[in-house]
Parts: structure tokens; C-alpha cells; sequence
């Protein structure tokens, strides 16, 4: 059994009140923050601890902090992205429901060391339930001196406050969650400057995931040196996984990094194996924006060695034959899941949620989705395979945010690993409109993969 | 697409405006435009649409241009610009949904209810459209009914068509 700093009490009845939530060891971290350490010494540990953001970018946290800018007489924000909406990733959603003292704890910590006094939780809009629990919580630890003006008689003062987005992914982007914060479209800035020198209203900003939030409280509860331990490498800690597809246990999980991608999907610890006695075709480790991966290339590298879930072993190989641990959102496919279909949907998502500001993402996300849309239907040629490789490398680095970048790679990877299957849907139109092309033939354990850059 | 000549004339009432109040007080002053977003939502709450009318009593309360209500009530995709059904379901229709069956909800919604994707019904109770990810693809498929956002689970046929019996009766 893997240790569990986050979710060690999601079962316990009542967690998600203030009163359980203390008995189980809660708001300790306050305590400690507030009366022993001093915003540079909570800097400090968070540093130590390795901690990667669990949004999706990996960057370090501490190191996040410590860019922020200082300028006397200016106010700073912490603001929290909880606008979960990568497709496979539902972490967030799920700590918030469950414990939302633990993000609430963790804001607290977290403020205290950047030195903000007013900070926001933006939520996005369609989890209103949550944003109930949340208003809720903030107002039993407000009541009981968790929040308001000087906190635990030590003269800090923090007021917290619950944003709801409007349903939009690219809100996600912590600069267009700022101008959406701001009242505005959720347009990305150019950056920089960066929100650690001018974020919302133009002030010193933060902008963390929940779940990085969430796992400050054990850092300072068990001290940084601590939380490093755990973990592998640069991939410290534990992270949940949001498991989806068709897998015997979906749900969120708990791992400690390092832990083998085989161990995952076929532990009954975990999600317990491929539902209804299936084969594992593929998957997509890290949210749908990543690359996704046939079966061989998750469990094994290229070379045989076995994959394990950290920030390095999954991106291992590079775009060829890896992917990335992006926030988590761990996406399994059947043998009976078509490749063209998924990537048509997760294209046609990406066109929706494009902001329309940079060309090659407006349009070519829109002409992704029309060629994939084609060739899923039976009316594909060959030559809009390479018109699809054409179209996804002409946007990968050409926009201001990643919505670009994450946009071609789910297609990029699709025609990498499965072209075979693209092909037969054009050469076999009408048997594809009745038929799955089931296992690839990359999906089968083979000798060596290739290993070529094809950029 | 928002037409700015359909005009129906909405009230605030005094309980709502009140909400305004709070929500406005949360954002440091000259701010208050960061208001904008929660307003629509208690609009929308209120009037199960946002009307244009509505719209610019926002941006009177705000002290702001329309427009700059209009291109935030558009940029959006939870905004809804026409009046729906009063229980507006929303079922996720993104790649992990799908692989356990989301498509088959959406069509047997479509000949439960009679009506095409956006339409609503004859008696004035149901409306639905496919929405993207709802952050719950380890219990899809899902779907939502708002303005409360009530939230369900792991659908299968039968359970969708207990729910709208219910809803039926509520």
C-alpha cells in the first residue's frame, strides 16, 4: 500500500466538514506557517520539496514562488486554478467534493507565504456544485479564525473567495483565467510580462493548480526534506491519477511517482485491468492533450525497460515513442476503441475551445477536425493523412498559448503510432463505417520500435 | 449568434441585486468589473437565460459599456442566448464519455424527448446539447441539468429515462 498524503481521509464520514477535517489533523499546517516559520521559511520548504505544478506544466512550485515580485506598497494574489477541463482529468474536481478543507488549508499556507491578503479560487462555472461545498468551507473556517483579519492572533489577515469561470478550457491558461478573473473574454496574454511581475490587475500573481495547493499542507506538515523522499528522481511526492476509459476501476488515485505504468492499469490496488476481459490498445497518460501512446510503448520504453509513472519515465523517448505525465489524466483505450473516431473527438473539442485570437490555432484546429471528421466517415484519401501531419505542424509552436501545441499533438501521435489504421479507414470506406479496426499492429509487443525524430 | 434588437424587458428584483452587492464586494475597488462573470450566472440562475436586456442592466449595474457584457456573454459557452427548456440537460460528449457510451445517450435523449440537439420541447420542460468535458470521465457517461447543476452519473438508457420521469413530476 502506497503512502497517501492527500487523500489518507476521503473515507472518513463527515471529512469534508471543518470539525472532522480538525480532528483527523487538520489546519495544523496553518498553525505551524503562521506562528513558527516566516513566508520565506514556507518558500523554503515548498523549494525543498521538489514539488512539480500538477496542472499540467511540471514546472517547480518553489520556484514559482520565488519569481514573484515584491515592489512595496503593491498588492499580490495567489489565485488557484481550478478550472479542471482537460478531457481525462478529474482530480480536482474530485479533492474539492470530497475534502475542501484541504485546498482551503493549503491557500491559506500558500498566501501566507507570497504575502497575498486577498485571494481568489476560480472554479469553473459548470462544477457550481463544488463551488457550493467550497463557499461553504470557507465560510465554517472563517468562522472558527481560520480566515478574516488577524489569523490566529498573529496579525495576518487573508480573505478568500471563490470565482466561477464561464465554461471555457482555455481558461485553464492561467493568463486567460486572469482576464476571465478580470471580467473579460479568456483571451491569453503575451508573455511576458508574467503574472509574477504583472498577473491580475496588473499585480504580482500567483496562479497554482488545487492539487498543488492541496499538498503544501503536508510539505510543511512533515517538513519539505520529507516530501522529497517519496517519489523518484526529479518526481517527487505522490500525484493523482484520474484513471478513465475502459478499465475495471476507473477513478482518481493516489500513487507515489515511480510507480510502473503496468502496476497501475492491472494492480487491483489501482484500476485492476482493461474492462470486460479486453486487450489494452492504447492510451493517453497525461490529459487529452498529450501524446497517446499504443499499448507496447505505455508499459516498456522503446528498448524494453519498463515505463513508470514520473514526469521523466513517461516522456522518455521524446515525442517518437513517449509521451508526458501532463495533469494525470490517465486515459485507457480497448481493443474495440477506434483511433480516427477519438482523435476526431478530442479535434473537435480543441476546435470549440480555440479563443480565435491566433490564426494557425483558429483555423487549423477547425481543419483538423474537418479532415478527421472525413476520414472517420469514409471519405478519406490519402493524401489527407499527410495534409493532417501538414496542418498539426504548422500550428505546434506558432501560437501564443499551448491550446496550439496541445491541439496537434493528440493528432501528431495518432498518425505516428497509428497510421495503419487511418490507411485502412481509407482503403476500406464502407467496411470502416461497420467494423473496428481493433489491435494495431504497433500495438502488439515488437522488437524494437523506431526511433526516429520526424520533426 | 446574439441579436441585439431582441429586447425582453427583464426586472431585477431587490433579493437579487443584493446578491450583486456581495458578489461586488469581493473585488478591490474600480474593480468591480471582475464581477461581470458570477452576475450572468445569478442572471441566468434567475431567468434560466441571459436576455440582451438583462445584459445591459448588468453592465448599467457595473458601470461599464454593453459591449463589454455582450463579448464576455458569447465568448462563453455556459451562457445561454435563447431560452432553453426549464431543466436544460448537458451531456458530455468528449473522447473518455464516449469510449463508455456517451454518443448513445445523446441519441436516445434526442427519441426519448422528441426534439433535435438546442430545440425544446413542446411543453416548455426539456432541452439538451452535448457539452464538452465536465471533469468526471472516470464516472461517465455524465450529464448535468442546470441552472442547478445537479450532477449524474455512470448513465445507461433506463437511468436516463428514470430521470426525465422525474423530472417530469418535480
Amino acid at each position: 500500500m502506497s503512502r497517501k498524503l492527500l487523500l489518507e481521509h476521503i473515507n472518513v464520514p463527515g471529512i469534508n466538514t471543518l470539525e472532522v477535517y480538525r480532528q483527523k489533523g487538520g489546519y495544523r499546517a496553518v498553525e505551524k506557517a503562521l506562528k513558527t516559520l516566516t513566508p520565506e521559511e514556507v518558500v523554503e520548504e515548498v523549494k525543498k520539496s521538489g514539488l512539480r505544478g500538477r496542472g499540467g506544466a511540471g514546472f517547480p512550485t518553489g520556484m514559482k514562488w520565488s519569481f514573484l515580485a515584491k515592489p512595496e506598497g503593491v498588492a499580490r494574489y495567489l489565485v488557484c486554478n481550478a478550472d479542471e477541463s482537460e478531457p481525462g482529468t478529474f482530480k480536482d474536481r474530485y479533492l474539492m467534493t470530497y475534502i475542501p478543507h484541504a485546498l482551503i488549508e493549503g491557500m491559506i499556507v500558500s498566501s501566507f507565504a507570497l504575502g497575498a491578503k486577498v485571494s481568489y479560487i476560480y472554479v469553473r462555472g459548470e462544477m457550481m456544485p463544488q463551488i457550493r461545498i467550497l463557499e461553504k468551507a470557507i465560510a465554517e473556517a472563517k468562522a472558527a479564525g481560520w480566515l478574516g483579519k488577524n489569523i490566529l492572533g498573529t496579525g495576518y489577515d487573508l480573505e478568500l473567495y471563490v470565482q466561477p469561470g464561464g465554461g471555457a478550457y482555455i481558461c485553464g491558461e492561467e493568463t486567460a483565467l486572469l482576464e476571465s478573473l478580470e471580467g473579460k473574454r479568456g483571451n491569453p496574454r503575451i508573455k511576458p510580462p508574467f503574472p509574477a511581475i504583472a498577473g491580475l490587475y496588473g499585480c504580482p500573481t500567483v496562479v497554482n493548480n488545487v492539487e498543488s495547493i492541496a499538498a503544501v499542507v503536508p510539505i510543511i506538515n512533515d517538513g519539505g526534506e520529507e516530501y522529497a523522499k517519496i517519489g523518484i528522481g526529479r518526481s517527487t511526492g505522490t500525484k493523482l491519477i484520474s484513471a478513465s476509459g475502459n478499465l475495471v476501476k476507473p477513478g482518481v488515485y493516489e500513487i507515489e511517482l515511480g510507480l510502473p505504468v503496468e502496476e497501475f492499469i492491472y494492480s487491483d490496488e489501482y484500476c485492476g485491468g482493461i474492462a470486460n476481459g479486453k486487450k489494452l490498445k492504447a492510451t493517453v497518460a497525461g490529459g487529452s492533450s498529450v501524446p497517446i501512446l499504443p499499448a507496447n510503448l505505455t508499459l516498456k520504453y522503446a528498448n524494453g525497460e519498463p515505463r513508470l509513472m514520473s514526469y521523466e519515465s513517461l516522456s522518455e523517448g521524446g515525442f517518437a515513442t513517449g509521451t508526458m505525465m501532463g495533469s494525470g489524466g490517465f486515459i485507457a483505450f480497448d481493443e474495440d476503441q477506434c483511433i480516427v473516431r477519438n482523435t476526431w473527438n478530442f479535434a473537435r473539442f480543441y476546435h470549440h475551445e480555440s479563443c480565435g485570437q491566433c490564426s494557425p490555432c483558429r483555423e487549423g484546429t477547425g481543419w483538423m477536425e474537418k479532415i478527421l471528421h472525413k476520414i472517420e466517415h469514409g471519405h478519406g484519401t490519402i493524401e489527407d493523412v499527410d495534409l493532417l501531419w501538414d496542418v498539426q505542424r504548422k500550428i505546434e509552436g506558432n501560437t501564443i498559448c499551448p491550446l496550439g501545441d496541445a491541439a496537434a499533438w493528440p493528432v501528431a501521435s495518432a498518425i505516428r503510432h497509428f497510421r495503419d489504421e487511418f490507411e485502412w479507414h481509407i482503403k476500406e470506406p464502407i467496411k470502416s463505417q461497420s467494423q473496428n479496426y481493433g489491435l494495431a499492429n504497433y500495438a502488439t509487443p515488437i522488437e524494437k520500435a523506431p526511433v526516429t525524430e520526424e520533426k | 449568434m446574439l441579436k441585439v434588437e431582441e429586447q425582453t424587458p427583464v426586472q431585477f428584483s431587490s433579493e437579487l441585486l443584493a446578491k450583486f452587492d456581495d458578489v461586488k464586494s469581493r473585488y478591490p475597488e474600480g474593480k468591480q468589473k471582475s464581477a461581470l462573470l458570477p452576475l450572468l450566472h445569478l442572471v441566468q440562475a434567475e431567468f434560466l437565460w441571459v436576455p440582451t436586456s438583462a445584459m445591459d442592466k448588468i453592465a448599467e449595474y457595473l458601470n461599464i459599456q454593453p459591449i463589454e457584457v455582450y463579448e464576455v456573454a458569447t465568448f462563453y459557452t455556459m451562457y445561454f442566448l435563447k431560452p432553453q427548456g426549464k431543466f436544460a440537460l448537458e451531456v458530455c460528449r468528449t473522447g473518455p464519455c464516449c469510449l463508455v457510451g456517451a454518443e448513445k445517450i445523446l441519441d436516445h435523449l434526442e427519441n426519448k424527448l422528441g426534439i433535435k440537439e438546442g430545440e425544446v420541447t413542446a411543453d416548455g420542460l426539456f432541452s439538451f446539447r452535448g457539452v464538452e468535458c465536465l471533469a468526471a470521465c472516470g464516472f461517465g457517461p455524465v450529464l448535468q441539468i442546470s441552472p442547478e447543476y445537479t450532477f449524474y452519473e455512470n448513465l445507461t438508457t433506463e437511468s436516463v429515462d428514470k430521470l426525465i420521469e422525474d423530472l417530469k413530476n418535480k
